[in-house]
C-alpha cells in the first residue's frame, strides 16, 4: 500500500516537472481512432554557420582589393566599383548586419560580461579593418564599409566647411563612441545598432523616424559629404587614430608635388592639408608659457569633465532596463495602468530587495562610467584646443592622415605623372 | 612624397620610429584583446530566442521586430494540444457560436486554421504568412487550454540582428542568445526530440 502511494507521489512530481506553470495540461491529448497522424511542430534552422565565415572572407578580399586599388593602382574607378559591391553585398544582401561599426559594442560587451560568448566573426570584423588601417590608412572607409559606401555615392555637390566647424563637429564621434562603450559595458543597449541610420534602407524596412533620419543624412550628404562618417561614426574615431600612425598612406601625387594647387579643393571632406610656411621662430618663452598653460588646462578639463559626467550618472543610468523598472517599482504611478514590465516582474517572483541591490550596483557602474566618460570628453576637448594652437610646418599638399577617407578622388586632379 | 621625407633625417625618422612603436603596441593590444576573447568564443553561432516560460504576451513581439511582419510567430506544439472543440486560443472568450466566422476568432489576422479531425476533436494550424506574432492566441491558450500555442523566433525569418530589437524592449526579459544547434525554447516540449 505504502509503495503504491510513493509511486503515485513520484509520478505526480515527475508530471509537475514536465510541465511548468505556463504549460498546464488541462485537457489530455486525445486518443484518435481514425488513424490521424499528428503533424510535426515547425522549427526551421537558422542560417548556416559557414555563411558567417564567408562574410569574413568577403571582408578580407574586398579590403585587400580596395587597398591595392588605392595604394598601388591609384584608381578612383576601382574604388567606386568596390563601393557598389559593398553596398550590394554587405548592404542589401547581408542587410547591414553585422558591420564593423557596431562590432565595437560586441567587443566591449564581451569584455565586461563574461557570460557572453562573442562570435569569431564579430572579433574579426572589429580587428581586421583596424589592422589594415594601421598599415595602409583608412582603405576600409574608402569602399568596404557599407555605411560609408552608401553615403559616398551621394556625394554630388560637396561644399567646403570652415576648418573650425570641422573640428567642433568632429568632437561628436568621440562623445558617441564614449556613450556607446558605456552602454555596451553596462549591458544596457547597443546604441550604435539602434541608431544606425542606413540599415533601414538595406532592409527596406524601418520605423518612420529612422527612415527619415537616414534620408535626411543621405540628402544632406549631397552637399556635406559623408555626414555620418565625419560627424557621427564612432568606429571612424578608432580608424582616424590608427590611420595617423599608418605605415603607408594614399598620396595625392605619384611623384613629387609641384605645388600647382590643382588638388587644393578636390577633397569633398576637407581632408587635404595645405602647405604651411615656416613661421618666424616663436620666442621660446612664449612656447614655454603655452606648454605650461596646456599642462594646466588639460588635466583641469579632464577633472571638470569627469565631475560633470558623474553628476549626470543617474540620467545616463535611467536608460537601463533594470534601473527604469526599479524606479517604477519604487515610485508607482497610480494614475497609469501597471506597465508590462511591472506585471512581468511580479509574475517572475523575484525578490524585490535582491533586485534593488542589483540595480544599485548598475547605478554604481554608471557613476564610475560617468567619471570616465566625462574625463574622456574633457581630454578630447583639451587635445582639440591644443591642435588648434599648434601649426605644423609642411611643404606640400598632402592628405590629412587622420581624416582622409582614402576615397582616391584627389588623385585624378594631380597633373604629375609617375616617375618611371 | 616618401623620398622627400627620407631627405630630412632627424625629425622625421624619429616620428617614423614613434609611429612604428605605436602601431606595434596597438597591434599587440588588439592581439591581446582578441586572444582573451577567443578563449571565450564558441565555434557555435548564437541566435536570438525568447523563453516561452517568461513571456507575458505583451504584444511587443509583433511591433518591435525590425522585420514587418515580425520574425516572431506563434508556433503550435501539436504534441501538447488537447484538440479541444472550444479552443481558448482560437475563439474569443465571450463567443456564442463555435463557428469559424471571423468575429468569433481571437486572432486579429485569422491566421489560425481549424480543421475537423474526428468527433469532438479539431486540429489547429498557424498560417505563418498571416501570423504577426501578437500573442493573443498564446495568451488565450495559456489561460484556458494546454499552452500548446507558443511564441518563438522563427529562424528562417529572423535576421539574427547583432542586438535583437525586441530583446531590449521585452518587459519580461525573455530574450537571450542561444546556441544555433538548439535554437528553440518551448516549454514542455523539446524541438530536438521527435514528436
Ligand atoms: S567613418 Fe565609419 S561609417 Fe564612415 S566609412 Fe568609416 S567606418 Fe564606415
Ligand atoms: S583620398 Fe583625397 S579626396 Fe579622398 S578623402 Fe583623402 S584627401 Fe580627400
Ligand atoms: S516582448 Fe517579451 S513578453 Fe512581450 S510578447 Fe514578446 S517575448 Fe512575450
Ligand atoms: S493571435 Fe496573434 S500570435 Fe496568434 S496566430 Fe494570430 S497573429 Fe499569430
Ligand atoms: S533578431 Fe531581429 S529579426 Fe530576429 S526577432 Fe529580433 S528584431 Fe526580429
Amino acid at each position: 500500500m505504502k509503495k503504491a502511494a510513493a509511486y503515485i507521489i513520484l509520478i505526480l512530481l515527475i508530471s509537475f516537472q514536465l510541465y511548468n506553470v505556463f504549460a498546464v495540461q488541462r485537457f489530455p491529448k486525445p486518443e484518435f481512432e481514425s488513424g490521424y497522424v499528428q503533424p510535426s511542430t515547425l522549427a526551421p534552422n537558422p542560417r548556416a554557420e559557414a555563411l558567417a565565415i564567408l562574410d569574413v572572407v568577403v571582408l578580407l578580399v574586398t579590403l585587400s582589393v580596395a587597398t591595392w586599388m588605392i595604394i598601388k593602382k591609384r584608381s578612383r574607378d576601382g574604388v567606386f566599383w568596390i563601393s557598389i559591391f559593398t553596398i550590394a553585398y554587405f548592404g542589401f544582401f547581408r542587410e547591414g548586419c553585422i558591420c564593423s561599426v557596431g562590432s565595437v559594442q560586441n567587443i566591449t560587451y564581451a569584455l565586461f560580461n563574461p557570460n557572453y560568448s562573442i562570435p569569431i566573426s564579430a572579433i574579426l570584423f572589429f580587428a581586421v579593418p583596424i589592422i589594415f588601417t594601421l598599415f595602409f590608412g583608412r582603405t576600409f572607409c574608402a569602399a568596404v564599409c557599407p555605411l560609408g559606401a552608401i553615403q559616398d555615392v551621394f556625394v554630388f555637390r560637396p561644399v567646403a566647411l570652415k576648418s573650425w566647424v570641422l573640428k567642433v563637429l568632429g568632437l561628436i564621434p568621440f562623445i558617441y563612441l564614449g556613450l556607446a562603450i558605456l552602454y555596451a559595458a553596462t549591458a544596457t543597449d547597443f546604441v550604435i545598432c539602434r541608431y544606425d541610420p542606413f540599415v533601414g534602407f538595406f532592409r527596406l524596412n524601418a520605423s518612420f523616424m529612422m527612415f527619415m533620419l537616414g534620408a535626411v543624412l543621405l540628402l544632406l550628404g549631397v552637399f556635406i559629404a559623408r555626414p555620418y562618417c565625419r560627424f557621427l561614426c564612432p568606429y571612424g574615431v578608432l580608424l582616424n587614430l590608427a590611420s595617423r600612425v599608418s605605415r603607408k598612406h594614399l598620396t595625392i601625387t605619384p611623384a613629387k608635388c609641384i605645388q600647382c594647387k590643382l588638388c587644393e579643393d578636390s577633397c569633398p571632406f576637407g581632408a587635404i592639408d595645405k602647405p604651411v610656411q615656416i613661421k618666424e621662430k616663436e620666442e621660446s618663452s612664449k612656447a614655454v608659457r603655452r606648454i605650461i598653460l596646456l599642462t594646466v588646462i588639460i588635466p583641469l578639463l579632464v577633472l571638470v569633465g569627469g565631475y560633470v559626467g558623474s553628476r549626470f550618472h543617474e540620467n545616463l543610468a535611467s536608460v537601463n532596463h533594470d534601473v527604469r523598472l526599479a524606479q517604477e517599482l519604487l515610485h508607482p504611478d497610480k494614475t497609469q495602468p501597471e506597465s508590462f514590465e511591472v506585471t512581468a516582474f511580479k509574475s517572475a517572483g523575484k525578490s524585490v530587495e535582491e533586485f534593488y541591490k542589483e540595480t544599485a550596483s548598475i547605478v554604481d557602474m554608471f557613476y564610475i562610467g560617468g567619471w570616465i566618460l566625462g574625463g574622456f570628453i574633457g581630454l578630447i576637448f583639451g587635445l582639440t584646443l591644443t591642435s588648434l594652437s599648434i601649426f605644423k610646418y609642411q611643404e606640400d599638399y598632402t592628405p590629412n592622415k587622420g581624416t582622409c577617407l582614402s576615397c582616391a578622388r584627389c588623385i585624378d586632379f594631380c597633373p604629375v605623372k609617375p616617375e618611371l | 612624397m616618401e623620398s622627400s621625407d627620407k631627405k630630412k633625417k632627424g625629425g622625421l625618422s624619429r616620428r617614423d620610429f614613434i609611429n612604428s612603436s605605436i602601431r606595434f603596441s596597438v597591434i599587440l593590444g588588439i592581439g591581446a584583446i582578441g586572444g582573451k576573447l577567443l578563449t571565450r568564443t564558441q565555434v557555435r553561432q548564437m541566435v536570438w530566442q525568447l523563453d516561452t516560460s517568461k513571456c507575458i504576451q505583451c504584444g511587443r513581439c509583433a511591433t518591435n521586430c525590425v522585420k514587418t511582419p515580425s520574425a516572431v510567430k506563434c508556433v503550435h506544439v501539436y504534441s501538447m494540444c488537447g484538440y479541444c472543440d472550444l479552443c481558448g486560443g482560437y475563439f474569443r472568450p465571450e463567443v456564442k457560436e463555435l463557428t469559424t466566422a471571423a468575429e468569433n476568432q481571437l486572432c486579429p489576422t485569422s491566421a489560425i486554421r481549424r480543421t475537423f479531425v474526428e468527433d469532438p476533436y479539431f486540429q489547429f494550424d498557424i498560417d505563418r504568412d498571416l501570423c504577426n506574432g501578437c500573442g493573443k492566441c498564446v495568451k488565450g491558450c495559456g489561460a484556458f487550454g494546454n499552452g500548446s500555442l507558443q511564441l518563438q523566433v522563427c529562424h528562417d525569418l529572423c535576421d539574427n540582428c547583432n542586438e535583437c530589437a525586441i530583446a531590449r524592449d521585452c518587459p519580461a526579459d525573455a530574450f537571450s542568445r542561444v546556441p544555433s544547434d538548439n535554437p528553440y525554447l518551448f516549454s514542455g516540449y523539446d524541438s530536438k526530440k521527435k514528436g
